[in-house]
């Protein structure tokens, strides 16, 4: 198989490594160095996809990020990913790419009807055409649309590849090698500054590797790889290709997107696909360069039909003619080089200029090798389907509103050059104030937010010399003012061929009885016609015209059509382009795959996983686990076939009976000390502190300011200025920094401490009427008896060796415990209550069994704490000091807090005692009610009672304190559920507390 | 992302900080009368400004101290930062 659009010699590519591909099914090769747009030029293939709107046939029309065209679906290694621009697609052995947006094949496209009703298809087509009817929504347009939007298909597989963050900081970031890259590295480098130069693409230089210039006697391909290879070697220096930087945030952090797998055809062992790095630069210098401006002019989106310096890049970089008889079609001298190039390479190309008598080195040396040039010509239209075939060409008179004769000439291609945009980016997305100059109409930076310089043709700088000139010294002032060194470069001679003005010239006009379609913004189909349409209905702010045509809004975001649709709206309303204005630039420059974005923050490791001491024995135990915040639980025990019903069911009955164990290590646990200790719970806890003796433990409610119940907990006199406060599991994080809050900016006269000790400490719970005998032969040498140590209270005690804190508290209503020993002990300690506990009938129970022990004896937890209950609501006012101002007293005397009717705690049982209750239920009066029936309360828990053995919820209820025995309805919509209920006491066991005492 | 000088740490990125709202808020003191209004202020109503704008962080992932930061909320930029025993001078 030969490739006919390959020269015989030529390029960057390895001649020598043949590389095979799929397109659509067929088998071509090239070579090693290759995209996948160069090595289907190279095979002869110029149909890639269709359009969005029309599905007019696609083609190539750049050689790199600025493609609007060439988006194909990627086959690579099992995995598959949309979007993807063959532009930028590097070749590797058994790549597949698809093309997108067409139906069946690209070649026979059913959706190319659309390109013959476009009469139906205009401006804002979609607001206008699903407005109605209403009920045609989900069943006709919906659908329509989603099948018809979209560049390919994203997969819903899991992606097996890694992707990683790095966090860098440096002095100078640099964003593109091409001349003022390397320049500016270069100098900032030999001044010892640490920098990073970030190149986009697989090769270093830029437009060095395409233009015909001369530095210190290299060709500019051989300075850039010397400077290259300089700064490689240098330590300060970290060089990059395949490397984006697609967004410029606050505070001068950047964004790149570093591709380390993409051109391999797969990732190898610990590497990762792609690298996301943020990056914190003291100075920023954008070295982004300047895109090619396309003509407008009819049928100007035909394949075939591309910008004249991605023809060039395609010769000169990979050795591949996009034509065979070309022609070039410009307003400025870039097209001239582009046909220099073809001439040398043996084809002969028409140069079409719409300026009279252009004069210049470029132009000349074109002339002298008779190459044919036809000046004041413009193309009128480009004709042929799936590929250009021939051009309309005319005359244009010296105003460019009148056209001569049309004639028609035949072509294969027709590179097009309207002058250059400077890339301006990320200048705009660090806040910079762009302005327009007038000159190379077109906006470049102006008054920086940030520490950022432009250089070279980002900033509008279109010499060579000039722009070294500039990025030598730019590079070399501000590194110097961060290392104090002055290690000045000397500025290397440069050749190169002097160039002359562009003509302001972007559209063609329509010739007599004509009305090609022509496009502004080739990716969504937006045409001179929509823009006129849209201001003729009044869109006059570019950004409202921006939204209601799509104009830039496609995934090229507009790189080849933002300034001629500018150009187009400024004409029509008659006012110069800065008045217009452009429209915001927003990061990703170009877009960056979602798994980059999210790194290795995925499945399990979205959020880290904290295990206790005694996880691995849970494990062994059969346990099954629930996620509690961060922190993995035990949620059962389960024995047998058992699911978590009988087995929590099982294992709470074992407390009231007999005894468990649950491992408590996650609760929060905060160490305070200070003589202002007890003043400080005192302030922070609604009930009194001061009087606490040393060795005793207190249930404390706290507030936030609104008089919202923030935590609970127990907290311990440890000694005499040292306290042990728990929080829950939840709002362990949030209680620390609330009392760091107030100890440093509210009270920082109090003189106390505060510091986070869960983690140092791992908790077991014992509880059950058998629980003390488990103690006394845990402690064998502590007095535990009731008189020893009663409800409430704390001692230390010797656990076979390791140092124990001991509490006397209860969560479950019945007689409990609570022992603390340090972390790495948690495991014997375990291990040894399970030991010793044997003979008691101890059994380890999980959350589900916790729950059910807390719910049926009307202790509160998170479900009813839920950041919107007073203490009254939980029936926790006896707890409210009388006597002492606290956090968020005051709120409670607020008017709606004090209401006669307000909301409280209840129990809540089915009559029939069987049905369970689904929890987030409302309770209503009258279950026939029409809607919306008034809701009196909700089911904030529920469980099977196994005191009892019925279901048991609680409930938060309107006035619930005057509603005990009233019959009520539980209404669950989703559950489809109605249930007859009563309301009893929400401590449905031991109501007088005996058993914690006992 | 913000980089906020920590008047410990120095120099940090805002991933370490947490927000703490207005700075100029003063608590009222305890056990003293304070009428419905003037409470409704301390707890509730928030200037939302833009502009100059005195506020905490906590520099939760770092040496937990809560700080003062003077920052403009539309442009982000960072005047001044304090310890959290340093006056903020209007």
């Amino acid at each position: 198989m030969t490739q006919s659009f390959r020269l015989e010699s030529g390029g960057l590519i390895n001649r020598d490594k043949k590389i095979s591909f799929k397109f659509n099914g067929k088998n071509y090769f090239g070579y090693e160095g290759d995209t996948l747009a160069s090595a289907l030029i190279a095979n002869g293939v110029h149909l890639i996809g269709r359009s969005f709107k029309y599905h007019r046939p696609r083609g190539f029309f750049g050689a790199g990020v600025d493609e609007p065209y060439a988006i194909v679906q990627l086959y690579r290694n099992g995995e598959t990913e949309p979007n993807i621009k063959a532009t930028e697609q590097e070749l590797f052995e058994g790549l597949e790419a698809k093309s997108v947006n067409c139906w069946p094949s690209v070649n026979f496209d059913v959706g190319a009807i659309n390109n013959f009703l476009k009469i139906f298809l205009p401006a804002g087509f979609y607001y206008k055409t699903f407005m109605w009817p209403k009920s045609f929504w989900y069943k006709i347009y919906e659908p329509f649309i989603r099948k018809a939007a979209g560049l390919g298909t994203a997969s819903i597989k899991h992606d097996k590849e890694r992707y990683e963050h790095k966090y860098e900081y440096c002095d100078l970031l640099i964003t593109g090698s091409g001349p003022s890259g390397l320049a500016s590295a270069y100098s900032a480098a030999k001044n010892g500054a640490k920098v990073i130069l970030a190149e986009d693409k697989s090769r270093f230089g830029g437009t060095l590797l395409t233009s015909d210039v001369n530095i210190g006697n290299q060709s500019g391909k051989e300075w850039a790889d010397s400077i290259v290879s300089e700064l490689k070697e240098m330590s300060n220096v970290t060089v990059k290709n395949r490397s984006q930087v697609f967004g410029y945030y606050d505070h001068n952090m950047l964004v790149m997107s570093e591709r380390i797998s993409d051109h391999l055809p797969e990732t190898k062992k610990y590497h990762p696909k792609q690298r996301l790095w943020y990056i914190r630069a003291k100075e920023v210098l954008i070295s982004s360069g300047s895109i090619e401006r396309p003509i407008v002019f009819g049928n100007n989106d035909t394949p075939g039909v591309m910008l004249s310096s991605a023809a060039k890049e395609y010769m000169k970089v990979y050795g591949v003619l996009v034509g065979k008889k070309p022609l070039v079609f410009t307003n400025n001298d870039s097209g001239y080089e582009t046909a220099i190039e073809f001439k040398k390479n043996g084809v002969d190309p028409i140069i079409l200029d719409t300026r009279k008598e252009p004069h210049s080195e470029i132009i000349e040396e074109a002339k002298n090798m008779n190459i044919d040039i036809k000046n004041s010509y413009v193309v009128v239209a480009a004709q042929g389907y799936k590929k250009v075939k021939s051009a309309d060409i005319a005359k244009i008179s010296d105003d460019k509103e009148e056209l001569g004769s049309v004639e028609n000439i035949k072509c294969d291609c027709i590179c097009v050059s309207g002058f250059w945009t400077p890339t301006i980016h990320l200048a705009s997305q660090s806040g910079n104030k762009t302005k327009f100059n007038e000159e190379i109409d077109a906006f470049v930076p102006g008054t920086s937010k940030q520490n950022e310089k432009t250089l070279g043709a980002a900033n509008g700088i279109y010499t060579l010399e000039e722009t070294l000139k500039d990025s030598f010294e730019k590079g070399n002032q501000l590194s110097k003012e961060i290392t104090n060194i002055d290690n000045k470069v000397s500025f290397p001679n440069v050749v190169e061929k002097k160039s002359t003005v562009h003509d302001k010239f972007w559209c063609v006009p329509l010739p007599k009885g004509k009305n090609y379609k022509r496009f502004l913004d080739f990716q969504n189909d937006v045409a001179v016609s929509d823009i006129e349409i849209a201001l003729k209905e009044g869109y006059r702010s570019i950004e409202h015209v921006k939204r209601y045509t799509t104009l830039g809004m496609a995934t090229d975001q507009g790189k080849t059509s933002n300034l001629n649709g500018l150009q187009l709206v400024s004409k029509i309303e008659n006012k110069v382009v800065p008045a217009v204005g452009h429209t915001t630039f927003r990061p990703p420059y170009s877009p960056v795959s979602i798994g980059a974005i999210v790194g290795r923050e995925v499945g399990k490791h979205s959020k880290p996983t904290r295990k206790s001491p005694m996880h691995s024995w849970h494990e062994k135990n059969n346990a099954v686990f629930v996620d509690a915040g961060v922190w993995l639980r035990p949620r059962y025990y389960k024995r047998g076939d058992e699911n978590l019903f009988e087995a929590s069911k099982r294992e709470a009955k074992n407390v009231r009976t007999n005894v468990g164990v649950c491992d408590v290590t996650t609760l929060g646990k905060i160490d305070i000390k200070g003589p202002d200790a007890a003043e400080l719970l005192n302030r922070v806890y609604t009930n009194a502190w001061l009087k606490l003796p040393v060795g005793k433990a207190r249930y404390g409610v706290m507030l936030r300011e609104d008089g919202i119940v923030m935590d609970d907990g127990t907290t311990t006199r440890i000694s005499e200025d040292h306290y042990h406060m728990t929080t829950t599991t939840a709002q362990a994080a949030n209680v620390l920094s609330h009392l760091e809050y107030y100890l440093q900016l509210v009270w920082p006269d109090l003189n106390v401490n505060v510091v986070s000790t869960t983690e140092q400490w791992a908790g077991a719970a014992i509880a059950g009427p058998k629980s003390r005998e488990v103690l006394k032969k845990l402690f064998p040498n502590s007095d535990v008896t009731n008189e020893g140590l009663p409800f409430m209270g704390y001692m230390e005690g010797d656990l076979f060796g390791v140092k124990a804190k001991i509490f006397r508290i209860s969560f479950s209503g019945e007689l409990a415990y609570e022992v603390n020993v340090e972390s790495d002990y948690g495991y014997f300690m375990w291990e040894k209550i399970i030991e010793v506990g044997e003979e008691f009938g101890i059994q380890p129970y999980g959350t589900e069994a916790l729950s059910t022990l807390r719910i049926e004896m009307g202790h509160v937890a998170g479900s009813e704490l839920d950041g919107r209950t007073i203490p009254y609501d939980n029936s926790l006012e006896g707890l409210i000091s009388k006597k002492k101002d606290f956090i968020g007293k005051r709120s409670l005397s607020r008017k709606a807090f004090a209401a006669e009717d307000r909301q409280k705690i209840v129990g809540v049982v089915p009559l029939d005692k069987k049905t369970s209750i689904p929890e987030g239920s409302h309770l209503v009066k009258d279950s026939n009610a029409p809607l919306p029936n008034p809701k009196l309360g909700y089911i904030s828990a529920s469980c099977w009672s196994v005191e009892h053995d019925n279901p048991f919820s609680l409930a938060i209820l309107k006035d619930g304190k005057n509603m005990i025995g009233e019959k009520l309805f539980v209404m669950s919509p989703l559950k489809n559920k109605i249930i007859p209920v009563e309301i009893v006491s929400s401590h449905y066991v031991d109501p007088k507390g005996e058993r914690v005492r006992s | 992302m913000l980089y906020i000088k920590c008047p410990h740490c120095g120099m940090r990125s805002q991933n370490e900080f947490s927000y703490g709202g207005d700075a100029t808020i003063k608590r009222p003191e305890l056990g003293k009368e304070i009428s419905d209004q003037d409470w409704d202020n301390f707890v509730y109503n928030r200037k939302s400004l833009r502009g100059k704008h005195w506020e905490l962080w906590q520099h939760i992932s770092g040496c937990r101290q809560w700080i003062k930061v003077e920052r403009d909320t539309a442009t982000h930029e960072i005047f001044k930062t304090l310890k959290a025993n340093e006056e903020i001078s209007l």
